[in-house]
Order: structure tokens, then sequence, then C-alpha cells
């Protein structure tokens, strides 16, 4: 496998985001909770511009604002004072707490100050009104925004999930989809209703980063994972959880496991027909009910538009490049199609990469497409290069490329800043499988008719 | 809690007692808060005469409080350094950092021909791992230089340390001296750490101080020109420097260089030649000025680009200077055949527009310059204030010697700079510099935002997110202007937002064409339909703001 260990020391044009913008999309996504990064106050604002400008929607991230002083002292203080102003400014349920390199660095200990800080403030408030104080580390110097993500997931289960008495709930089952668009979740939610099947989601940003626009502003937007589901996590019959590359180890489903003895459902992102397809299968075991006929007639839809869709695509080369889970699940997806991924890229390394895209493909290439992790824009370029693309998926960022190439981009994932409606883009299920498709299809006759000389209005 | 139901048409925002909006405001926090914020919220010319009251400024944001500001880093490498294609602009740190200020703020820049370099789409970043900070970041820093010469071949190489940088104690000066003389090219290196000083501001003056000791004075070549400037703290966010360019070669003046808006390395180490500065945005680039006219002999004058009265202005202020009635006569000759277009598009919108009120917090010379075009179409500012500047950009330069130096503004170098042995040359000598002042030109002049402002507007620093949404409550002004972090907080309360950073995709804003491009936008967005969809909770049911509360 193509590492970036093999050929440069530095990064060009980086295929990855830091650490605590990640623990503060999930953070985003649960009932009442405002992220805060305990660091330099310029880490809120950059990964404020940046989700906002994606999601187009307000996201507050909390700062504790440390200077030069703190940076030598400590920033014990800057981090309570803070905490403070946002309890009284937002009346949070939950304040999520990451570090940043600074603080990281520096070595202060924060779940320390955080129980600390709880205990002074029960004594001061004396009530039931101080919410769940959260705390993650990530120090962007370890592991990319995907890593954040999921870290501070493990930190909300392992920090708010306790022990009920009583039996697991049968018609109960935890979902954790990773780091997908508002759109996918409220559809992923749609899928689970029509099953019968109640579900705890989390996080769930279907509502809290794509809004509807309100007469009165909320502080903190509605909707989100309720809290009082999160506790209850552990009587789960179940844990959903997305992302071949997570493992089975050390994640929030495993410890639901270990912890509460929930069974853990490790499955692909569902993107393309069998991820899909699988999702589907485990939902009609956990449910005992056959997938409910508008799902059946998606799914035939789907298929009907691989048909049609056949001739477009069949032998086109694809670059696949992003967060590892998606990359995985598009791959699989993009071989069914008859389009032959060449590169499966990301910015991440979690060592589980080129087995997921193996396993999601071997059935189907002939040839493996080449797997490049931890690496970046300038050296997914040189590989590609060689490689002759015909159409490239995944972010915004890849955008000079596909200028530089004239070929094709289709825009998934995060960020999205070059075009609208990023926080609702669909990526799976039957439903957001179509929507990909129709996109890819489109542009590729786009590119078609834009450099044909004859001027076909029938393509 | 009257004052927030209170009806107000636009056109009378005296009927609203700003007594009570600051009280009510600063009521609602906590006494050592609302000691701080006090004097950073302060009613303009309250008497209605024409001094102005005392703002604190530059002093550190309040924790936990949502604020619009960002970090040294971003003011040195995002800001200054940021708009410079051919100079590899290399962050040393992890890897988010580099990846937030990639070609975020929209600059553009213009090669001269397709093979000339241009490094500003890219990202360059060591993305330091925990074994680099563990063990150091130097040997990785060094490797990234040469990696970058290697592919890159360019001209000059920078670096940028962020937060753990500082902290672990690389010395980025040190391995960009050894670099420089191992590889041959200019290297320098920035210490803009995230955590030093308040806000951006202190990575300007650190950029400053890099750029004026590295790279001004190094190419002795004149350029071509009988009137040649520098134009100053100009980031050319959506094509603005283009125009202002476009304006001053019909004029026939010459730019040797821009600070930074489609700039080049070559246009930085020549900028001594210049005969003149001209400052757009006094906060971030002032200090270079300052440098260059002790080092070289260069006068500075404050100027404004942004409006087309204020462009005509700044047209014939720098005439004025070059004392030649020859570019006098040619200048006007400009203005009148520019204006007539900028002329009718402003009168159409004016008529659209008259007496609606806009508020202004953004950056550190924008929310004071934008007020002008606001004023060509009949708008008033009600409000208004700056993310990141200091005291005399709100009150004028001529409060500098009583401005505290704080520590973290002991924290930022100030250079001692001497007048150079060889290029010193004094472009007036003092005696023309003593009749023009008696003539009334000014020199190192600006009188800052509140001089500027109408009497009893409210004047607020550093604004948090609370005093924004609470502003806007009482206010209900026709248009808000921030950046990206803010647009759509304030746009779910039904106000339309402008971003003056990155301009929403627009621009040019900056001279005549600029003008007529802002006039039309601001037309669009406070004279459409869909605002009336979304109702505000003042509309339907007044008691609902009136119940807000801090604590609540």
């Amino acid at each position: 496998m193509k590492s970036s260990r093999d050929s440069y020391v530095s990064t060009t044009n980086a295929c990855k985001l830091c650490k605590p913008m990640g623990a503060c999309l999930a953070f985003r996504g649960i009932e009442g909770a405002v992220p805060f990064l305990h660091g330099s106050q310029g880490c809120a604002t950059y990964m404020r511009r940046y989700i906002i400008s994606h999601f187009r929607e307000p996201m507050d991230i909390a700062s504790s604002s440390l200077g030069e002083k703190h940076a030598v002292y400590g920033g014990e203080a800057n981090l309570i004072l803070g905490l403070k102003n946002v309890l009284s400014k937002f009346s949070p349920r939950l304040i999520g707490v990451a570090t940043t390199c600074l603080t990281e660095t520096i070595g202060d200990d924060v779940p320390m100050i955080l129980r600390k800080f709880h205990r002074e403030s029960r004594i001061e408030h004396a009530g039931p009104d101080l919410p769940l104080l959260v705390s993650v580390s990530t120090p962007s110097y370890s592991g990319t925004h995907m890593e954040g993500f999921h870290a501070a997931i493990k930190a909300v289960t392992d920090q708010v999930c306790i022990a009920l008495p009583g039996s697991a709930a049968q018609d109960r089952i935890n979902l954790l989809p990773g780091f997908l668009s508002p759109a996918d979740i409220r559809y992923l939610k749609e899928i689970l209703v029509d099953f019968g099947i109640h579900a705890v989601v989390l996080p769930d940003i279907s509502e809290t980063l794509d809004g509807p626009a309100l007469e009165d502003y909320e502080k903190i937007p509605s909707g989100g994972t309720p809290i009082q589901d999160i506790r209850s996590m552990g009587k789960a019959c179940g844990t959903i959880q997305f992302g071949r590359t997570l493992g089975y180890e050390d994640t929030a489903g495993s410890r639901l496991h270990e912890r509460f003895n929930v069974p853990l459902h490790a499955l692909g992102m569902p993107v393309g027909l069998r991820e899909t397809d699988r999702f589907f299968s485990l939902l009609e075991d956990i449910s005992g009910l056959p997938t409910p006929r508008k799902h059946a007639l998606e799914r035939g839809r789907l298929i009907d538009a691989f048909v049609d869709a056949h001739k477009y695509l069949f032998g086109k080369r694809a670059v696949i490049y992003g967060e590892e889970d998606l990359v995985v699940g598009l791959t699989s997806f993009l071989a069914e199609t008859g389009i032959r991924p060449v590169i499966c890229a990301s910015g991440g390394r979690s060592g589980r990469f080129r087995e997921a895209v193996e396993q999601v493909t071997r059935d189907i290439l002939a040839e493996s497409p080449m797997v490049c992790d931890g690496v970046d824009f300038h050296e997914i370029a040189g590989e590609a290069e060689k490689l002759a693309p015909d159409l490239l998926v995944g972010h915004s960022k890849g955008y000079h490329l596909s200028s530089r190439w004239k070929i094709p981009l289709v825009r998934v994932g995060f960020p999205i800043h070059d075009r609208f409606g990023g926080q609702r883009t669909l990526h799976v299920g039957y439903r957001g499988t179509q929507s990909l498709l129709d996109g890819i299809v489109n542009a590729f006759i786009g590119s078609k008719q834009e450099d044909s000389p004859v001027g076909y209005g029938y393509m | 809690m009257a004052l927030s139901v209170k009806e107000r048409p636009d056109s009378e925002p005296e009927r609203i007692d700003l007594n009570d909006v600051r009280q009510e405001i600063l009521d609602r926090y906590p006494t050592k808060v609302a000691r701080k914020r006090a004097k950073q919220i302060v009613i303009n010319r309250a008497g209605g005469g024409a001094e102005v009251p005392e703002i604190e400024a530059n002093t550190r944001t309040i924790p936990g409080i949502i604020t619009q500001r960002g970090c040294t880093y971003a003011g040195c490498k995002g800001v200054i350094l940021g708009p410079t294609r051919d100079i590899v602009n290399i962050t040393h740190g992890p890897v988010g950092c580099g990846f937030y200020s990639w070609l975020t703020r929209r600059n553009q820049t213009r090669a001269s021909t397709p093979e000339d370099e241009n490094y500003m789409t890219y990202c360059f970043s060591t993305d330091m791992q925990e074994e680099d900070i563990v063990f150091g970041g130097e040997k990785k820093l060094r490797a990234a230089v040469l990696e970058a010469y290697e592919i890159f071949r360019p001209k000059a190489i920078s670096i940028f340390s962020t937060c753990p940088v500082g902290l672990i104690g690389d010395d980025v000066h040190t391995v960009a001296r050894e670099m420089k003389e191992h590889l041959g090219i200019n290297i320098f290196a920035f210490s803009c750490e995230g955590y030093k000083g308040v806000s951006q501001s202190a990575g300007h003056h650190i950029a400053n101080n890099g750029i004026f000791t590295h790279v001004v004075g190094l190419d002795d070549t004149r350029k071509e020109g009988k009137y040649s400037i520098n134009l100053l703290g100009e980031y050319n966010i959506g094509g603005d420097a283009f125009e202002i360019e476009r304006i001053l070669h019909r004029c026939g003046i010459t730019v040797v260089s821009t600070f930074s808006g489609n700039s080049t390395y070559t246009q930085f180490s020549n900028a001594h030649t210049a005969d003149l500065n001209t400052i757009m945005c006094h906060r971030s680039i002032n200090y270079v000025a300052e440098m260059m006219e002790t080092r070289y002999g260069i006068p500075w004058i404050k100027i404004n680009f942004i409006g087309a009265g204020a462009t005509a202005k700044t047209l014939r202020k720098i005439a004025r200077y070059f004392e030649d009635p020859e570019l006098a006569d040619r200048v006007e000759e400009i203005i009148e055949s520019e204006m007539p277009d900028v002329e009718k598009v402003r009168d159409e919108v004016r008529a659209r527009c008259e007496g609606k009120s806009a508020m202004l917090f953004v950056g550190g010379s924008r929310a004071h310059h934008y007020q002008e075009l606001f004023r060509e179409i009949g708008m008033i500012t009600v409000s208004a204030g700056y993310e990141f500047a200091h005291r005399d950009d709100y009150e004028g330069r001529n409060i500098l010697p009583d401005i505290r130096v704080d520590a973290d503004s002991r924290n930022i170098e100030e250079l001692h700079v001497e007048p150079d042995p060889e290029r010193y040359r004094p472009r007036k000598n003092p005696e023309e510099l003593e009749r023009l002042a008696r003539e009334g030109f000014r020199f190192k002049d600006y009188d800052g935002m509140m001089s500027d402002m109408p009497a009893r507007t409210l004047i607020i620093d550093d604004i948090s997110q609370y005093e924004t949404e609470r502003l806007i409550e009482i206010f209900k002004p026709a248009i808000f202007c921030a950046a990206i972090k803010e647009k759509y907080a304030i746009q779910k309360k039904g106000i339309p937002m402008k971003q003056l950073h990155s301009y929403d995709s627009g621009g040019p804003y900056a001279g005549f064409r600029g003008a007529v491009n802002f006039y039309r936008e601001i037309d669009r967005m406070v004279n459409t339909k869909i605002w009336s969809a979304i109702k505000a909770p003042w509309q339907k049911s007044p008691e609902l703001s009136a119940g807000y509360a801090w604590n609540a």
C-alpha cells in the first residue's frame, strides 16, 4: 500500500482535517450540547468558519481563549471561567470539552479540572441544573478529524451511559452512524421508523446542522440525540456501528458491548447496493419484519438505474478520496456500477483501510484499486497522473486536480465549499446511492456534451 | 424592558435610548465581566460635540464568550502573507491550522503569465505528529523546506509557527537561517503562535516585522513612472486590488507594491523605491509604513478606496502629494469619467435604501470604511465596532501616546529602526513638508472611526454573540455586516447579513466599479421579500424579546 511514509516528509494540500474539529461536530449532534475547545481561541474560530461555510448554519464553539501566560502557567482558570460563561449564556444540557494541541502539549488535566468544577459548582448552585461535562482528548498532532469524531462519541458513551435496572429493550437499538450529512441522518431515521425500530442515533446532526428558518432564534438549535436516550444506551438489544476501518476494539460500540453486553453489529458505511443490502438485512433480523415496500421499491429502482447508467459508466476510471470509511463505501458502490476505482486515498491512517477496500471489492473487481493512506493531494496527484483517471469523487479540496486534468469532480462528504447544499447531500442507503449515481452519470454526460463540437442536446 | 418593543421606524434610530440599551446589555453579565465590557461598549459623542469617548480595545477576550476573533497565526499567515502568490508558505504545526487558512479569505491574484509561480492554491504543512511534539519538530521542518525547494524552486520560503511549536521550543529562526545559507534562496520564519497576543492583530504586527526585516530593501530596481506609490493594507478580497490598480493605472500612478493583495515577493523587496506609502487598513499595516519612513524616508498617508466619494478623495490626495498639475488634471478627468456610471446606479438604489439602518462589526478598518458606501445610498450606521482593532482605530492616532502597553502587547516585538545609510532618501524636504502641512495636507493621519460616525451611536469593541443578538432585537437593523461565523445566526433572526471579510462570494467592492457592485448587493439584500416570510419574534409576540434574560 502507498503511504506518505514512503515519500514526502511534508504535507502539501492535506486530505484530512484536525482532530478537535471532528469532536466539535460530534458534540453538535447531542441535544442541548455546546462544544467547547480548551486552547487558543483561534482554533474555535477557524473550525467554526469551516463548519459554518459547509453547512450554512450557525455553529457555536466556545473557547477558553488561552494566552501566552496560560500556556506557561496552565489553563485551568480560563477553562473554569469559560465554562461558567457558557453555563449562564446557553443553559446547556451538556458541554463537550475537547482539548487542542496547545493544552495537550502543556499537559492540562482536563478531566480533573472538570471534576473540580463540577464539585464546586454543585456547592454554589445546589440544583439539578448543572449540565453534563464530557471531556475528550483530541491533540491535533495525533489522528485526523475522524479520530476526533469517534473519540468524542466514545467519550460521550463512556461518560454518559449508565447501568439501569431491568432487561434489554427488544425494540431498541443504538445506531452509531459516524460522520454523515444531516440529510443522511434524517433518511436513516426514516428507515428505522419504517422498520418499527426505536433507535438512539448518536450523534444526530439532522436538525442541529440543517435547521429551518425560525421565528424565534434558538441559542442551541433543537434536535440532537436526547441525553436521556444516551444514558440508557446500555439497554438496547444491539448497536449498529458504521465504518469498516473503525475495527471492533475500543470504539463506542465495543465499549457498550463490554460494559452492558449490548451486541455490536459492525457494518460498512451503507453506500452502494451490497453495503446497503447488508444494513437492510440486519434491520430485517432485528425487527423480524421484511423490508417495507417503500424501500424495496427504492432498491428496485436503483438496480434499474444501474442498468440504465452502465453505458455511461463502464470502464471509467475513478479516484476516490476523503475519510477512510466514506471512501470504502464509495469504492464499493462505484465498483458495482462498472466504474473502475483506480485509487482510493485518505489522509487518515487507521491501518484498516486497505483491508476494508479489499473486502468490498474482491468479489467484484478483477484488479484491486491502489490504496493510499496517510496521503495528501500532492501524493494523490502523483499517483493518479500515471493512471489517467476520468472522474474524481470526494470533497471540494480536489477541485484543483479536477481543473488541472479537466475531468469532473463529484462532490461528496465534507468540506463542500464550492457548491450549494453540502448539508443535504445524500450518500447512504438505496436513496443516497441513487442520488450519487444520478450525479455521477450527469457529470459524465455534462462533460461529454461540453467537449463535443456537434452541439448535441440529445445525449 | 420596554425598549425592545418600542415602535421605531428605520429612519429614527435616536428614539432608542442608548444608555438604556447599554445598561441592559451590561446588567445581564456577571459583575466582573460587566466591568470589563462597560469599557468596551460606549456611546459615541454622547453630548453631540466633536470629542469622542475613550474605548477599551485590543484586550483579551473573555473565555466562553463566543468571539469573532481569530489568532495570531491567522493574522500573520492567513491575512498578511496569504495573498502573496510566489512565496511558499509552510505552516509548521499539526495539520489543522494550515488547512483552515488554505485560501479561505478569497484573496485573488493575477499572475502575469501562465508560467508565473502561484502557490496560493497550495497548503503546505509539516503536519506534526506526536513524535515531533516529543522529540522536536526542527528536523521535519528542515526536510519540509528542502522538499518545497526541490519541488518548486521558489524565490522564497516562509515558515509560520503554530501553538505547539513555541511550547516545545523549536527554533524556527535558526532553521530558516541555516536553510537559507544552504539553499541560497530567501527563507524566513515567523513566531506567530496562536496563543500570542489577544487576536489576529498581533499576527499582523509580527508579519509586518518579518517582511520588513527579511524582504523590504533587497531589490533597488526602480519601476518606471513619475508617481510611484505602495498600496498598504489592501488584500484583494474578491478582486478589490484589481479595481484599484485599474483606476490608478488610468491616472498614471505606478503601484510599486501592494501589501499584500495581488502581491509578489519582488514587489515587497523593492517597495522601498516608492515615493509614497498609502494605507488602506491602518490596523494591519501601519507598522511597516512607519518603519519604511524611518529607514527609507517614504512618508505615509491614510487613504480609502471603499466608497466612490472616498475613492475620488483618495485620488485627489495622492495627486496633491505629488504637487504636479498634470497629475491633478488627470485625476479630475478620471473621476469625471468614472462617476456618471456610479451616480446612475447610486441614485436608483438610494431611492430604495434611503433611511434604512446598518450595523457593522468586523475587522480592523472595514467596519469604518464600509460606512462610506452605506452613506452614499442614504443608509445610516447606527452601531459599529471592530473585531481586532486598537484604540487609535476608534479614537484617532492623536491618542497613541495615551495607550497603555499591557503584557500582551509587550509580547510582540517593536523593531528598532534607523535610517538606511545608503537608501535613506527623504521624499520631501522639511520645508516642503511644513508647507504642505500649512496648506492642510495631513501625513500619518487617521482620525479613527468614531469622529466619522454620527453622534449618539453605539460603539462596541470585540462584540460577543449575546450582544449581537440583543442589538438585533432592539434595533432591528435593515442589514448587519460581519463575517461568515456570524452570518447564519443573524439570518436565522430574520436580518440580512453581509460578509465583509470574504464578501459572500461577491466583490470587488473597492473603487468606482466596486461601489456599483456594493450598492446593487445591498439593494438586493435589504429589499428582498423573503425576509417577510421569516417572522422575527418581535413582529408577532413582542413579549418574547422582552422576556429574554442573560440567565434564562
